[in-house]
């Protein structure tokens, strides 16, 4: 008995996005029957998950601000891996962003009592530049070495996270404590329940700029990859690079831009949760969204609008995955729905048959 | 030519054998047979169906319908394992050998016997006195990436007799051999035959195979046109009509010979191969416009590495000029800027973007100018209307412009590339084995490309494996041999012995 | 510090490296990259440790572990042979769901305290040679004397018997070897479930042996993609990946010791336990890898060695011919 896998020809536009939900669907189910094996209620933890998530403007809210460092982030990893470019690095990013950003306050970098309107956008750009500079290590060595970018931008997570707790345990301790102090109110990032006063409907709503960033950046991203050269060669590259070189594409350069980009966004990420949510530096500040990112990339397709949907999905799963029992259910899940995304992929590509002669063609 | 032949049965027999694949019925009714201590000559042009016969002879596949037999009784082969064991072996066209390892290495892959340890020095004595039987020189402890195609064809034959194959298929031997080395090969057949042996070469060359054969079934659109005729009793033109269904070839009429000023200046070119042993050693070549230079060469003499640097795709030390620019070690993008067309040996692998549509790849020389963009963006309906007009002046045959370009067929997928780089009106093209492995239908229709294209003014530097297509194409031939011209002909009066002997590093 | 305490440690956590990269060197050989490498040691650390806990047999929890993490490799070895996913997603999916796995599997675990563990041996004779006896054979865990001799086990393997001739042409040109009558499928399946196999014994070999207990993710800690490093390090050799295993294996014990001394070097000792200079220390594995694998890309380009070369595509059986 054998399986058989054919190239698929017809399939019609709408094939590609069911077949993802679908992916997603199973995932949740298999997950549930994991869950109910190790003695839990899949039943009951969903409900509760989707009430957590989703039940009320409060719990919409919450999920929205887990979901804007997962929107920058993924951003990130899906424009490096439209073009092939395995930035696994994006957790590492995001922490030498938030990194980055506190620096500006803790160093400080700007003096005390400098206004928000400055403070804030140089947060921005020492969060992005920082987050850059992680992503230009593994980017310049695959450019110009040829060095596999997957063990690089990895091993470049564990020493970020060195990093910042070299510096959250050092210099910039809060009393020996292992958080530093918090930030000053001009560089909190605006939130809507900051308005409570004038629009009392708000309060309680702690969605903040960073989401804004987010959807401003994926409509960016969108109209780059879709409508300009630029996009067009990150397609070609992608596709087969070789060709790509052929027309003239200047293949390292393109490599190390878009790691840096990359980086740059994913950088961006922590700093808004940095400045959004947290208001100080932890070393605890990811709960691994850096890889979370991945899974959504994959989700996405790569496509920018579509990250912010699979984000804001995964956001309402880490939040109310926080309370549920085992606490490993949402990195398995995360796996479980990868592996439902490569298997929908497969039977996007090809059709499957079964053939009883083994030699065929 | 004499032989063995006249044991009543044959060794190997195919009896209405029926193949089908989606959309296309590959072998229909076909019959066949090979006889004792002969060599049975297949024929047809790409696409008749000779591949997959003997792909079902050889066991790689099964026939929708028919039988096989052999020493006159039926047998089923459910992998190609099991026809080598019953003593049916295959050369294929393209090898299958592993670089990395040594020749007996590769001899011994997939056989039961030595069964755990590996006794390399036996074996290679063994595999020594094998080759010696049958005179084929090749060195069992030398590495495959280290041998030259002769020698690893002799591999892959010594691979069959060392599992004992009785009868020998031959895919396409001799497309990738000088004409020296295609008469060694020719010697070593006639030493297998004698001993007993059978041999079907498969072969799209008259010449050869009126040469060696003793008798030849032609193959047409999957059924048999000429049913194992003897070779003494037929001519290259009767073989020409069963092939192709008609007389002649028609050659296109070719316009007369009215260069204009050098274009491509090609001077002591020096450049290293992807393994980083020299490749070109001094070339130095010029093309007129409205010429066509034919460059003869055996694969691996330099021929694919001056395609790249004069594509500047491959760093060199030297100068390559077109009108008077310097192209070389500059950026692909440059020389495209300069009007430089390439339609590469490797279709799918630098030609192409498989998974990009049609519309993508057509516009891909393109799409950094107007009207298919206009400063950052691009013009999407503009790039369709190019794309639309390119599908049909060059008859591309695709479901619609959005269609991935893997889907297409190697014919229609030249073309694509042939549309891409003419549409740019280039001043030099450079096509590297333009009509490998398409019908003649094809074929004919980029040898017109190629004389209209000429007629425009522009230098063409054609390579190509196939001295026929060199001599009837190009007006002058130049011969590569270890990365140097070792020669130079107009075509009208070049004699292809010379240039064969040439190719091979003689004379 | 007395250096032959630090390589005799480094030989003990060496060993963990040592089993994972040969187990992916064997996968990578047939063709297949597996980069889950990280989630399979999590799925043998803590199936060891369950299995020990509970029945009290640490050879028990050895045998659990790697078949723990064969089965995981399995998953892999479906995606990426029969349904032709991409391998890096594959892998990547793997270590995802090895990680959430085991930390599902390990809620509660960590109370368990301490459990049963593998013996520790000293080989009489052989630990009484100069230096290489006390680093080598001298209390050493059971494991690392099975990791000495997988070395030379699979040097033999996969250079000198016939098996082994047939891995490699599968992993440098499974077309060759398919019409040769190998199985190219069943080969990767086989060798892709070895390293699964070696990859759960590296997990075991934490929580068993070298440092018995569970502490969640922090058990492996990178470990798995170090591994990974080190077969490009390695160039697809065992030994080089062995001597690279227990180099890392040094290094880790290093930078424990590195922070006992008050001066070091004739300088004051800023990376002394407890101050926040040490997390420095902690970068110095990583970043070793990082230079390791920059080496490993510059000797196969200029060797235009490297990898077998059909690694990291799945195999189709030929295209139709006519």
């Amino acid at each position: 008995m054998n399986l058989h896998l054919e190239p698929r020809v017809d399939a019609p536009r709408w094939f590609s996005p069911v077949m993802t939900l679908a992916a997603v669907v199973f995932a949740l189910i298999v997950s549930g029957i994991i869950l109910w094996f190790v003695g839990g209620d899949p039943v009951r933890a969903f409900v509760h998950i989707a009430e957590v998530a989703f039940g009320s403007i409060g719990a919409i809210s919450d999920t929205l601000v887990k979901a804007t460092p997962l929107i920058l982030t993924g951003l990130g990893v899906s424009l490096a891996f439209r073009m092939r470019l395995w930035n696994i690095g994006a957790e590492g990013q995001f922490l030498l962003g938030a990194w980055g950003a506190s620096a500006i306050v803790l160093f400080p970098i700007l003096p005390a009592g400098t206004p928000g309107v400055i403070v804030i956008p140089a947060m921005m750009v020492a969060g992005a530049l920082a987050g850059g500079a992680w992503g230009f290590i593994p980017g310049i060595l695959r450019a110009r070495l040829g060095v596999n970018e997957i063990i690089t931008s990895l091993m470049l997570n564990y020493i970020a996270l060195s990093w910042i707790q070299y510096w959250v345990f050092g210099p910039w301790s809060e009393g020996g404590f292992q958080e530093t102090k918090t930030f000053p109110p001009e560089a909190w990032l605006p939130r809507l329940t900051d308005f409570a006063a004038q629009f009392p409907i708000l309060g309680g709503l702690t969605v903040h700029l960073g989401l804004i960033f987010g959807i401003v950046l994926a409509a960016i991203m969108w109209v780059a990859l879709e409508r300009t050269r630029w996009g067009y060669e990150i397609k070609l590259i992608g596709d087969n690079p070789r060709a790509a070189r052929y027309a003239g594409i200047d293949i390292a350069r393109k490599i190390l831009i878009v790691f840096v980009i990359s980086g740059a966004l994913a950088g961006l990420g922590g700093m808004s949760e940095v400045t959004g949510v947290v208001h100080r530096l932890q070393d605890r500040i990811s709960p691994g969204y850096g890889f979370t990112a991945i899974i959504i990339a994959y989700l996405a397709r790569f496509g920018p609008f579509r990250v912010i949907i699979a984000s804001i999905l995964f956001g309402g799963l880490i939040l109310a995955g926080r309370e549920i029992q085992p606490s490993g259910i949402p990195a398995m899940v995360q796996g479980i729905v990868l592996f439902s995304i490569i298997g929908s992929d497969v039977l996007v590509r090809y059709r499957i048959r079964f053939e009883r002669h083994l030699v065929t063609t | 030519m004499t032989s063995l032949a006249s044991a009543p049965i044959p060794a190997l027999e195919a009896r209405g054998i029926v193949k089908a694949f989606p959309g296309i019925v590959a072998n229909d009714h076909v019959d066949f047979d090979v006889r004792v201590g002969e060599i049975h000559a297949l024929l047809g042009e790409n696409g008749a169906g000779k591949s997959t016969l003997v792909n079902i002879l050889s066991g790689m596949y099964r026939p929708d319908a028919g039988q096989i037999l052999l020493d006159g009784a039926p047998v089923t082969f459910r992998s190609p394992r099991e026809a080598i064991a019953a003593g049916v072996g295959m050369v294929h066209q393209h090898f299958t050998l592993v670089p990395s390892q040594t020749v007996t290495e590769n001899i011994l892959l997939g056989l039961k016997r030595p069964r755990f340890l590996l006794r390399s020095k036996r074996s290679e004595a063994e595999i020594g006195a094998l080759a010696e039987q049958f005179g084929l020189r090749v060195d069992p402890g030398a590495k495959i990436w280290q041998l030259s195609v002769g020698e690893q064809q002799r591999v892959e034959i010594l691979k069959m007799l060392y599992r004992g194959a009785r009868i020998l298929i031959l895919d396409e031997p001799t497309a990738v051999l000088a004409p020296q080395e295609v008469e060694e090969l020719e010697r070593t057949m006639r030493t297998m035959i004698l001993s007993g042996h059978s041999i079907v070469f498969i072969s799209h060359k008259l010449t050869e195979v009126l040469a060696v054969a003793d008798r030849i079934t032609v193959m047409r659109r999957g059924k048999v046109t000429a049913a194992a005729i003897p070779a003494a009793g037929t001519s290259k033109a009767d073989l020409t009509s069963r092939m192709v269904g008609r007389a002649v070839i028609e050659m296109p009429e070719r316009p007369p010979f009215q260069p204009g000023p050098v274009v491509l200046s090609v001077k002591d070119i020096h450049a290293d191969g992807d393994r980083g042993l020299p490749a070109l050693r001094g070339v130095s070549l010029d093309v007129r416009a409205g010429e066509i230079v034919g460059i003869a060469a055996v694969a691996g003499n330099g021929q694919t590495e001056l395609a790249q640097v004069i594509t500047a795709m491959r760093a060199c030390r030297g100068s390559v000029t077109i009108g008077g620019v310097e192209v070389a070690n500059g950026s692909s993008g440059h020389a495209i800027a300069l009007g430089v067309a390439h339609v590469p040996e490797d279709r799918t692998g630098v030609g192409s973007a498989p998974n990009l549509s049609v519309t993508d790849n057509l516009i891909m020389k393109r799409y950094k100018e107007a009207p298919v963009a206009h400063g950052w963006f691009m013009d999407d309906p503009a790039a369709r209307t190019i794309a639309e007009d390119l599908r049909t002046s060059f008859s591309i045959t695709t479901p619609s412009i959005d269609t991935q370009v893997r889907l297409l067929s190697g014919g229609n997928l030249q073309r694509l590339i042939l549309a891409r780089e003419i549409d740019a009106g280039p001043k030099v093209m450079v096509a590297a084995q333009p009509t490998r492995g398409l019908d003649v239908g094809a074929i004919e229709a980029i040898h017109r490309i190629l004389f209209e294209r000429r007629a425009e003014g522009t230098a063409i530097l054609l390579i190509s494996e196939d001295l026929d297509e060199l001599l009837a194409v190009a007006d002058r031939v130049d011969v590569m041999y270890e990365g140097r011209i070792a020669g130079s002909f107009p075509a009208a009066t070049a004699d292809i012995h010379e240039i064969g002997l040439l190719m091979t590093g003689g004379g | 510090m007395d250096w032959t305490t630090i390589l005799a440690a480094g030989v003990t956590s060496g060993t963990i490296l040592l089993f994972a990269a040969i187990g992916e060197i064997f996968a990578e050989r047939s063709g297949v990259l597996n980069l889950g490498v990280e989630g399979m040691m999590l799925i043998g650390a803590v199936a060891g440790f369950a299995v020990t806990a509970s029945t009290g047999n640490p050879w028990l929890g050895v045998a659990m572990a790697m078949l723990a993490g064969g089965a995981l490799s399995l998953l892999h070895g479906v995606m990426t042979i029969h349904l032709r996913a991409d391998q890096v997603v594959s892998g990547l999916a793997l270590t995802f769901l090895g990680t959430g796995l085991a930390r599902v599997l390990g809620e509660g675990l960590s109370s368990a305290g301490s459990i049963a563990t593998l013996p520790v041996w000293t080989i009489p004779g052989l630990s009484d040679l100069p230096i290489l006896g006390e680093i080598f054979f001298t209390r050493q865990s059971v494991l690392a004397y099975v990791g000495y001799l997988l070395v030379p086990a699979a040097l033999f393997w996969i250079e000198r018997t016939r098996p082994g001739l047939h891995l490699r042409a599968v992993g440098e040109n499974p077309a060759a070897a398919d019409a040769l009558g190998i199985g190219v499928y069943v080969t990767r399946y086989a060798y892709v479930f070895v390293g699964g196999l070696l990859a759960g014994l590296a997990g075991a070999t934490i929580t068993l042996a070298v440092s018995p207990g569970w502490f969640g993710d922090q058990t492996v800690n990178g470990k798995g993609w170090i591994a990974i490093g080190l077969v490009i390090f390695a160039q697809w050799s065992p030994l080089r990946a062995a001597l690279g295993a227990f180099l890392f294996g040094a290094i880790f014990r290093l930078i424990l010791d590195i922070q006992g001394p008050v001066t070091l070097l004739g300088f004051v000792n800023p990376f002394t336990a407890g101050r926040s200079e040490t997390f420095f220390l902690e970068m110095l594995p990583y970043l070793m890898v990082i230079f390791v694998v920059i080496l490993g890309s510059r000797t196969a380009a200029r060797k235009r060695l490297g990898a077998p070369a059909a690694l990291g595509k799945p195999y189709v059986r030929g295209e139709r011919g006519s």
